[in-house]
C-alpha cells in the first residue's frame, strides 16, 4: 500500500515516471458522473411512481394530514434554498456563512424527518400497508424518507469536513455534489408530494 | 488473498450479525424473511468492507489520504484492484465461471427432458433449475463482454490511462461474486422457482431462496448501473487528443450505447424485485393475489427486461464490427450509419417491452402500437448487419478463431432476429407465446448473438491481455463445433415449440419425443466444447507462443502498446489523427506517439510503418 494525498484518480497519472496524463477531464467527469446517478435515481423513483399509478390511480383515503403534508412540503423547499446559499458561500470563501447555512439544513431535513414519522403513525392506523393506497404510500415514503437520510448523513460529513477546512473557492466539489444531490431529494418530493396528497 | 479471506470472514460475521439483530429486535426465526434480508445487507457491507471497498471511499470522507494497492502479479486479481485491466479480468474470470455452472444446469436440465415424463429430477425441482440457469446465463450475458472487455479495453481504445472513477469500477466489480454467492446459496432456503423473470403473484407466495434472488437482482443491478454510469463518464471525458467522435472505435461506440441503456433501465428490475421483497417483508400489497396487480409486475419487469436483451448484444455487434474489419482488411462499412442505428436501438428498445405481455390481458389496444415498433427495431438492427456484411464483402478474408466465431454469430443471429418477428406479430404469438419456439428464439439471439460474441471476444483479445497466442486449431475446430450443435440443440425446438410443447416444465407428450432427443443428445456435445475451451485458453495462457503488440496487424489503439499493455497502459500521449478502421487507405494512421523515447516503442513500429505492413 502506498499512501496518497491525492485520489486514485489522480494518482493512476502521478506514480508513473514521466507522462502525465493530463487531469482536467476530472471535475468535468466528476460533474458528468453525478447528473448521470441522478437521472438514474430519477427512473427509479418513476418506476415506483408509475406503481401508484398503474395500481390505484387517484385514489386517496379521507383521513390524509393535508396540513402536516403541506408544511413539510415547505421545510424541504426552504431547505434547498438554504444548501444552495451553503455552495455559494463556499465557492466565495464565506466559510461562516457555510457552516451556518449548512447546519440550518440540516436542522430543516431533520424536522422533515420527524414530521415524515408522525405521518407514518398515523398511517399505519388510517391506511395500513396492506390496503391499496397503504401500499404506495408506504413505498413511496420509505423510498424516498431513505433518500432524506442518506442525504442528511452526506449533508453532515460535508459540515465536518468544511469545519475541518477542508473546503474553499478552489476545491469545493464534495460540497456541490451533495447539494445537488440534495435537490434531487427535494425535486423527488415535489412530485411524491402531489401524487401521494392532491390528485 | 488476505482481503479476500478478509471479506468472505466478514461477510458471514456480518450476515451473522444482521440475521442476531433482527431476531433480537422483533423476534422470530434465523429464516424469517425479514432476517433474511437485514442478514444479507450486512454481510454485503462486510464483504465490501473485508475487500477494502469502503476503506477507499470512506477514507476521503473523514478527510484523510486514500490508499490505493500497488500489488503486482497474481495477488492484484484477489484484491480491490483500481486498475480497469486488473478488473476486466476480474470479470471476465468470475463471469466464464459463472457461464459454466450454469451449463451445468442446462446439462441437467436436457437430461431430464431427453424422455418425457420424470426422470432424474422432479418437476419443482426442474423449475428451479430451470430458474437458476436463467439467471444465471442472463447476468453472464449483461455484464459479460461489457464487463470483462468493456472494462479492459475501451479506455485503450479512447487513449485514456484508466476509467473516469476507478474506485467505483472496482466496487462494481467486488458487488458480483456477492451476487453468484447468494443465487448458488438459495437452495439452503428452498431456492426459487419462479423463473428467471420472477413473475408474480408466485414469486410472492413461493420459497424463502426467492429472497435471496431478490437481493441478489438489486446487487447486481447496482452494479450495473455504476459500470454504465463509469464507462459514460470515461468515454465523454477522457479521449486522447485527436479522439474525435468521428474516429471512435466501434467497440466503444456499442459500450457507450450499452452503458446509456444500462444506467437508465437497470433500475425497473431492482424496483419490480423490492416491490416483491416488499409484499413478503412489509405488508404491502403490489402483486398480492388478492388485491395486487400481476399486470404491474409484467409491466415494471420487461420495461428492463426488453431493454436488457439490447444491453446483451449491443456490445456483441460492437465486438462482432470490430473482428470483421480487421480479418477482412477493409474499412468498416457505413460506419456512421452503424453508429447511428445503436442508438436507434437504444431509443426504440425502451418502447417495445409489451410485446412480451400480448397474452397477459392488457388492453387490447396496445396490441397493435407495441407490434409495430418491435418490428421497426428490425431496421437499424438491418442496418447494423448490412455493415457487418458490406465490410466482409469482396474483403480478402483471414480466417482466424475470431473470424470463424463470427460467422457463426452472423448465422445465429439472423435466425433470432427472424424468429423475433413472429413472436412481435400479435397474431402468431398468440400461438407462440411460452412454448418451446419462444425459447429457441432467444437462445438464437442471447446465445448466438452474445454469448458467441463473448467468445469471439475472448479469441480476439486474448493475445492483447495474455501476451500469448492461443492455440489457433484448438480455437477453430471448437469455433466449429461450437456453431454446430449449437445450432442441432435449438433447431428441433422451433418445431416443438411451433406443435405447442410448453416451456418451463420439465414433462411433455410424447410425441415430441424425437425432438426432444436429439436436442439433448446435440446439447451434451456442445457442452463437451467447452472442455477444449477451457482447455486452449489456460494451456496458451500459460504455455502458449509470446506474440507482439499487433498480432493481428489491427489499427486501434489497444493493439498499438504492448501485450500485455503496461500497469499504465500508455508511456507517452497518444495523439489520433485518422480513422481506425481505413485499412488499405495508403499513407493513413490511426494514432502515433509525439513524445515516445526510442525505448518506448514497441518493437515492431507497429503505429508508423502499419500501412508498409497491410498493403
Ligand atoms: C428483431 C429483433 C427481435 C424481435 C422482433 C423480438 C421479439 C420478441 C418477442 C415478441 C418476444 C416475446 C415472445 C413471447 O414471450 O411470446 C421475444 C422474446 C424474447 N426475446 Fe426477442 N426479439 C428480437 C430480438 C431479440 C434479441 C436481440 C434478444 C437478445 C439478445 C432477444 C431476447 C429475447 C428473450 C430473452 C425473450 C424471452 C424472454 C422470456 O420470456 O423469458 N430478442 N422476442
Ligand atoms: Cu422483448
Amino acid at each position: 500500500m502506498t499512501t496518497l494525498d491525492t485520489t486514485p484518480e489522480e494518482a493512476t497519472a502521478e506514480s508513473h515516471g514521466e507522462y502525465h496524463q493530463d487531469m482536467s477531464f476530472q471535475p468535468k467527469a466528476n460533474r458528468i458522473g453525478l447528473w448521470l446517478f441522478i437521472v438514474s435515481e430519477t427512473f427509479l423513483f418513476g418506476a415506483f411512481l408509475s406503481a401508484r399509478w398503474f395500481s390505484t390511480g387517484t385514489l386517496k383515503p379521507e383521513e390524509l394530514n393535508q396540513a402536516l403534508a403541506l408544511l413539510l412540503t415547505i421545510v424541504l423547499l426552504v431547505s434547498s434554498i438554504s444548501a444552495y446559499l451553503a455552495e455559494t458561500s463556499i465557492k466565495y470563501d464565506h466559510r461562516r456563512n457555510f457552516v451556518l447555512f449548512i447546519v440550518f439544513t440540516i436542522v430543516m431535513g431533520l424536522i422533515f424527518m420527524g414530521g415524515v414519522t408522525i405521518e407514518i403513525k398515523e398511517a399505519l392506523h388510517a391506511y395500513p400497508p396492506e390496503t391499496p393506497y397503504g401500499t404506495s404510500y408506504f413505498m413511496l415514503i420509505g423510498l424516498h424518507a431513505f433518500h432524506v437520510i442518506t442525504g442528511l448523513l452526506a449533508l453532515t460529513m460535508v459540515l465536518i469536513l468544511g469545519l475541518k477546512g477542508h473546503y474553499g473557492s478552489k476545491q469545493y466539489w464534495g460540497v456541490e455534489g451533495v447539494v445537488k444531490y440534495w435537490h434531487f431529494v427535494d425535486l423527488a418530493w415535489v412530485i411524491i408530494y402531489p401524487t401521494l396528497y392532491l390528485f | 488473498m488476505k482481503y479476500l479471506v478478509r471479506a468472505f470472514v466478514l461477510g458471514i460475521v456480518g450476515y451473522a450479525v444482521g440475521v442476531g439483530l433482527t431476531m433480537a429486535i422483533r423476534g422470530g426465526g434465523p429464516t424469517d424473511e425479514v432476517a433474511v434480508v437485514i442478514g444479507y445487507i450486512f454481510a454485503l457491507m462486510g464483504w465490501l468492507g473485508g475487500i477494502g471497498g469502503i476503506e477507499a471511499f470512506g477514507r476521503q470522507w473523514v478527510g484523510k489520504s486514500v490508499e490505493v494497492s500497488t500489488a503486482r502479479g497474481w495477488r492484484r486479481y484477489f484484491q480491490f484492484s483500481v486498475d480497469h485491466k486488473v478488473i476486466g479480468i476480474q470479470y471476465g474470470v468470475t463471469l466464464l465461471s459463472v457461464l459454466l455452472i450454469g451449463g451445468i444446469a442446462a446439462m441437467i436440465m436436457r437430461v431430464e427432458l431427453a424422455s418425457p415424463g420424470v426422470g432424474i429430477v422432479d418437476l419443482d425441482d426442474f423449475n428451479k433449475i430451470v430458474s437458476m440457469h436463467g439467471i444465471l446465463m442472463v447476468a453472464v450475458a449483461v455484464a459479460g463482454i461489457i464487463g470483462a472487455f468493456g472494462n479492459y479495453i475501451i479506455p485503450i481504445q479512447i487513449g485514456a490511462q484508466d476509467m473516469a472513477f476507478p474506485r467505483l469500477n472496482a466496487i462494481g466489480f467486488w458487488l458480483v461474486p456477492p451476487v453468484a454467492i447468494a443465487l448458488l446459496m438459495s437452495p439452503l432456503l428452498g431456492a426459487f422457482n419462479a423463473g428467471w423473470t420472477s413473475y408474480a403473484p408466485l414469486s410472492v407466495t413461493n420459497e424463502s431462496g426467492q429472497i435471496l434472488f431478490n437481493m441478489a437482482i438489486v446487487t447486481f443491478g447496482m452494479s450495473s448501473i455504476l459500470g454504465g454510469i463509469n464507462i459514460i463518464t470515461t468515454v465523454i471525458t477522457m479521449r486522447a487528443p485527436g479522439m474525435t467522435w468521428g474516429r471512435l472505435p466501434i467497440f466503444t461506440w456499442a459500450g457507450l450505447a450499452t452503458s446509456v441503456l444500462a444506467f437508465a433501465v437497470t433500475q425497473f428490475f431492482a424496483a419490480a424485485v423490492i416491490l416483491i421483497t416488499m409484499d413478503r417483508v412489509a405488508g404491502t400489497s403490489f402483486f398480492q393475489p388478492d388485491v395486487g396487480s400481476a399486470l404491474l409486475y409484467e409491466h415494471i419487469f420487461w420495461f428492463y427486461s426488453h431493454p436488457a436483451v439490447y444491453i446483451m448484444v449491443l456490445p456483441g455487434f460492437g465486438v462482432i464490427l470490430e473482428i470483421v474489419t480487421t480479418f477482412s482488411r477493409k474499412p468498416l462499412f457505413a460506419y456512421k450509419a452503424v453508429v447511428a442505428s445503436l442508438f436507434a436501438i437504444v431509443g426504440l428498445s425502451v418502447v417495445v417491452w409489451a410485446h412480451h405481455m400480448f397474452t397477459s390481458g392488457m388492453a387490447n389496444f396496445l396490441h397493435g402500437p407495441f407490434m409495430i415498433i418491435t418490428e421497426a427495431i428490425s431496421i437499424p438492427t438491418g442496418v447494423i448487419f448490412l455493415g457487418i456484411l458490406g465490410t466482409l464483402w469482396q474483403g480478402r478474408l483471414w480466417f482466424r478463431t475470431p473470424l470463424v466465431i463470427a460467422f457463426g454469430w452472423l448465422f445465429n443471429f439472423t435466425i433470432g432476429g427472424i424468429t423475433g418477428i413472429f413472436l412481435a406479430d400479435v397474431a402468431t404469438d398468440i400461438h407462440l407465446h411460452d412454448t418451446y419456439f419462444v425459447v429457441a428464439h432467444f437462445h438464437y439471439t442471447i446465445v448466438g448473438g452474445s454469448i458467441f460474441a463473448l467468445i469471439a471476444a475472448v479469441f480476439y483479445w486474448f493475445p492483447k491481455i495474455t501476451g500469448r497466442m492461443y492455440n489457433e486449431k484448438a480455437g477453430s475446430i471448437f469455433g466449429v463445433w461450437l456453431t454446430v450443435f449449437f445450432n442441432l440443440t435449438f433447431i428441433p425446438l422451433f418445431w416443438a415449440g411451433m406443435n405447442g410443447m410448453n416451456r418451463r416444465i420439465g414433462d411433455y407428450p410424447d410425441a415430441f419425443e424425437g425432438a426432444n432427443k436429439f436436442a439433448s443428445v446435440s446439447a451434451l456435445i456442445l457442452g463437451a466444447s467447452f472442455l477444449l475451451f477451457v482447455g486452449n485458453l489456460l494451456y496458451s495462457a500459460l504455455w502458449g507462443p509470446k506474440v507482439g503488440p499487433n498480432p493481428w496487424n489491427a489499427r486501434t489503439l489497444e493493439w498499438l502498446i504492448p501485450s500485455p499493455p503496461p500497469e499504465h497502459n500508455f508511456t507517452s500521449q497518444p495523439v489520433v489523427i485518422g480513422s481506425p478502421y481505413a485499412y488499405g487507405v495508403k499513407g493513413s494512421v490511426h494514432a502515433y506517439f509525439p513524445d515516445a523515447n526510442e525505448g518506448d516503442d514497441p518493437g515492431d513500429g507497429s503505429a508508423q510503418n502499419q500501412e508498409t505492413v497491410l498493403a
